[in-house]
């Protein structure tokens, strides 16, 4: 018998457990009614054509002040640097924060505008080549991105390789993220942004801060292995 | 079919407790670390309304999955299959190192990064690799103070919490390959400097990486593995070859159930809103990650658990530590007196019904308890644990009935002398003749050492002494005085 043979009889063996209601008592975000995502899309592994967070998902006023203040509070107590721009002044804000880097790695699908006051080099991943862990790794170079949608209660980017963010280890490698967040893709909690997400089975980063570890005493250490600095461009929609 | 590793005590828990006691270093530093996760821990849970909701569906989650367990195993594995994943079964510890370690080799590599996993030390995977000449690296910052130490875990979170910064200075001083002794200070940063330079070229140049999962989705075939330190996105990005060994527990039914326990897991656990970094994929993805993505699906013992109707609870547990830092007995005896990689109240019920009814030491586990209920109160997924407690403790007597015990010889001996007035008043008069000796030269009012039978009783505890005078005493002499 195979191992996984006799774990399926064993299992199958128990006398039934009745079935089991769940309760979802708990806050599910505006639209508590609708289903949690479900099921895969066809194509799981292909990068989406546009970001994920649209609009449609959710009838919140996603630009409400207080959630953009909770959000700026939650990032700002994990140790995030926040910045405040408007659509028109995004090109601007970046450059000021970019100042004293030399070189700046994006993703395939960041909008060319972002990044036109930026006197550095900037190297697109994909083109003309993927970029590499050594090209990732140099010193003093930082990532650029966007993100699919942001949880204001938890301080929470999430990421799910959406072309303006690009592969997993973009933002793992360089020793400092600046990530873009329109206030229209915040959402209050966890519930409202899971459901936010376009696909599910692609892969997921959720950042809440930078890097850190409490291994030590509990005292807490920025910069361990992932980014030691995480900024966060907050642009009004 | 038992669950086999280390989930084994070598020695009964009162005679671990009791070397443990005596030192006062481990529980200073236990207490520090203990006292200010649950605080820190109650401060943000008090900040969601709906905690005691979320702690229901976590808990009919949970039960739930167990309920429907061999379905959704076929759902996550057709589902993780499908997404380019392989998936492997084990029935126990040996079986499960025996897969990882084939994989490993098949891969022609002799040194593997790993994430911080309960499951892999579960197994005991970094021996078993070790004996099969495969180098396996801890990566989270914790596992590897305790690595370099030649030392066990003793806090499923913090597995390191019995060290002091100055302690584990020393051991990075003494152990750690190529460290800059006189840069090194017992600064937090300074050492977690030391252990970023020390890993940052072993992730860049790994080809095998080992993980764990917090949650397996059943719907997608997705594994989702919570962190802070990124040390788990490097082993799960980098790579090309990556094993996941995962208890057959770990399932959710849908992607969507994870907003109930990525709210309750990282609140319970580090008392964060969020942790730093949660990584979720399913199967492999085109240039992005690992190409080559196993799935190890472990029993161990956990089949064993969840035919118990009142015992399986314990498979709900989503390994957040809340139950240890809310302990006083833990707090007092630290992990390693457990015996097992499940330490605390949960490993007290989690370890005896996976090692099965012949369990050795582990039998004294469901002892190591006051029965206080505070870990029920701080479990996210409600775990009744004193009421497993009881349960297990009840199955141990019931295996042992008609065999003599001290236990049951002082018992006898208490409910004779109990059943009648006159012996119980002369016993009382005894007793307090009989300690008035111990009372003289001291203000002492409790008694180390009884002799057998009572010994069953001083052996783990100390023993008060009886009153100088008893209450009806008291009453009849009140007012005269």
């Amino acid at each position: 018998m195979t191992a996984r043979e006799e774990i399926m009889r064993r299992l199958r063996a128990v006398r039934p457990i009745p079935p089991v209601t769940v309760p979802r008592g708990y806050d599910r975000g505006p639209i508590a009614a609708g289903p949690a995502p479900t099921g895969p899309a066809a194509d799981g592994n292909a990068p989406a054509t546009t970001t994920s967070g649209g609009t449609d998902a959710s009838g919140t006023d996603a630009s409400a002040p207080e959630l953009i203040e909770l959000l700026v509070d939650r990032l700002v107590d994990y140790r995030a640097t926040v910045t405040h721009c408007d659509p028109a002044g995004l090109a601007r804000a970046l450059a000021g924060l970019l100042d004293d880097v030399p070189a700046v790695a994006v993703p395939p699908g960041l909008p060319g505008g972002w990044l036109s006051a930026y006197p550095g080099t900037v190297r697109r991943d994909g083109a003309p080549r993927p970029l590499t862990v050594t090209d990732l790794d140099e010193p003093g170079l930082a990532v650029v991105t966007g993100c699919a949608v942001a949880v204001a209660e938890t301080g929470t980017l999430i990421l799910d390789t959406g072309t303006d963010q690009g592969r997993r280890l973009l933002t793992l490698v360089p020793d400092h993220h600046i990530c873009v967040v329109r206030t229209d893709q915040v959402v209050d909690r966890v519930p409202e942004a899971l459901r936010r997400l376009a696909d599910p089975t692609r892969p997921v980063t959720l950042v809440s801060g930078p890097s850190a570890t409490s291994d030590i005493e509990l005292n807490r250490v920025e910069g361990v292995h992932g980014p030691r600095r995480l900024d966060v461009l907050i642009v009004a929609g | 079919m038992t669950g086999t590793g280390n989930i084994v005590a070598r020695q009964p828990f009162p005679q671990a407790a009791k070397v443990r006691l005596a030192d006062p270093q481990l529980r200073s530093n236990l207490r520090r670390a203990t006292h200010t996760i649950r605080d820190k821990r109650l401060r943000v849970v008090g900040e969601l309304p709906d905690w005691e909701a979320l702690r229901v569906s976590g808990a009919a989650i949970k039960d739930d999955v167990l309920a429907r367990l061999p379905d959704l195993l076929d759902q996550f594995e057709a589902a993780a299959t499908a997404a380019g994943a392989t998936v492997h079964w084990a029935r126990d510890a040996e079986e499960a190192c025996a897969v990882v370690t084939r994989l490993v080799r098949q891969t022609g590599t002799d040194e593997v990064v790993k994430i911080k996993s309960m499951a892999t030390q579960e197994i005991g995977l970094n021996e078993a690799l070790e004996a099969a000449g495969i180098a396996a690296v801890e990566t989270d910052l914790a596992e590897l103070i305790v690595q370099l130490a030649d030392d066990q875990p003793s806090h499923i979170l913090v597995p390191a919490i019995h060290y002091n910064r100055r302690q584990i200075r020393d051991i990075f001083a003494e152990r750690m390959p190529g460290v800059d002794v006189s840069a090194l200070t017992d600064e937090p940063a300074a050492l977690a400097e030391a252990a970023r330079r020390h890993l940052r070229a072993k992730f860049l140049s790994a080809r095998v990486a080992i993980s764990g999962a917090n949650f397996a989705i059943a719907e997608t075939g997705t594994l989702v593995v919570v962190e802070s330190e990124g040390n788990g996105r490097m082993c799960l990005t980098l790579p090309e070859t990556l094993i996941s060994v995962v208890g057959i527990e770990k399932l959710l039914p849908t992607f969507g159930d994870l907003e109930v326990f990525l709210q309750l897991l990282p609140r319970s656990s580090t008392g964060e809103r969020m942790n730093p970094y949660t990584s979720m994929w399913t199967g492999v993805s085109d240039g992005d990650g690992p190409q080559q993505m196993h799935i190890v699906l472990v029993d161990n013992g956990r089949t064993e658990t969840r035919a118990d109707p009142v015992g399986r609870q314990a498979l709900r547990c989503i390994r957040c530590s809340a139950c240890l830092n809310v302990c006083p007995v833990y707090e007092r005896v630290g992990g390693h007196a457990y015996g097992s990689v499940y330490p605390g109240p949960i490993g007290a019920i989690l370890s005896p019904q996976m090692t099965g009814p012949d369990a050795g030491a582990n039998r004294t586990l469901p002892y190591a308890s006051t029965l206080c209920g505070a870990c029920f109160e701080a479990c996210p997924v409600r775990i009744d644990i004193p009421e497993v407690l009881v349960h297990l403790r009840q199955r141990g007597v019931d295996a042992h009935r008609g065999r003599p015990s001290a236990e049951r010889t002082a018992m006898g001996a208490m409910s004779w002398v109990m059943r009648d007035r006159r012996r119980y008043a002369a016993a009382l008069r005894a007793a307090r003749r009989g300690a008035a000796p111990l009372r003289l030269g001291g203000r002492r009012d409790h008694v180390r050492h009884l002799p057998w039978p009572l010994s069953g009783w001083t052996g783990t505890r100390d023993a008060p002494l009886p009153a100088a005078q008893t209450f009806r005493e008291w009453w009849a002499g009140r007012g005269r005085g």
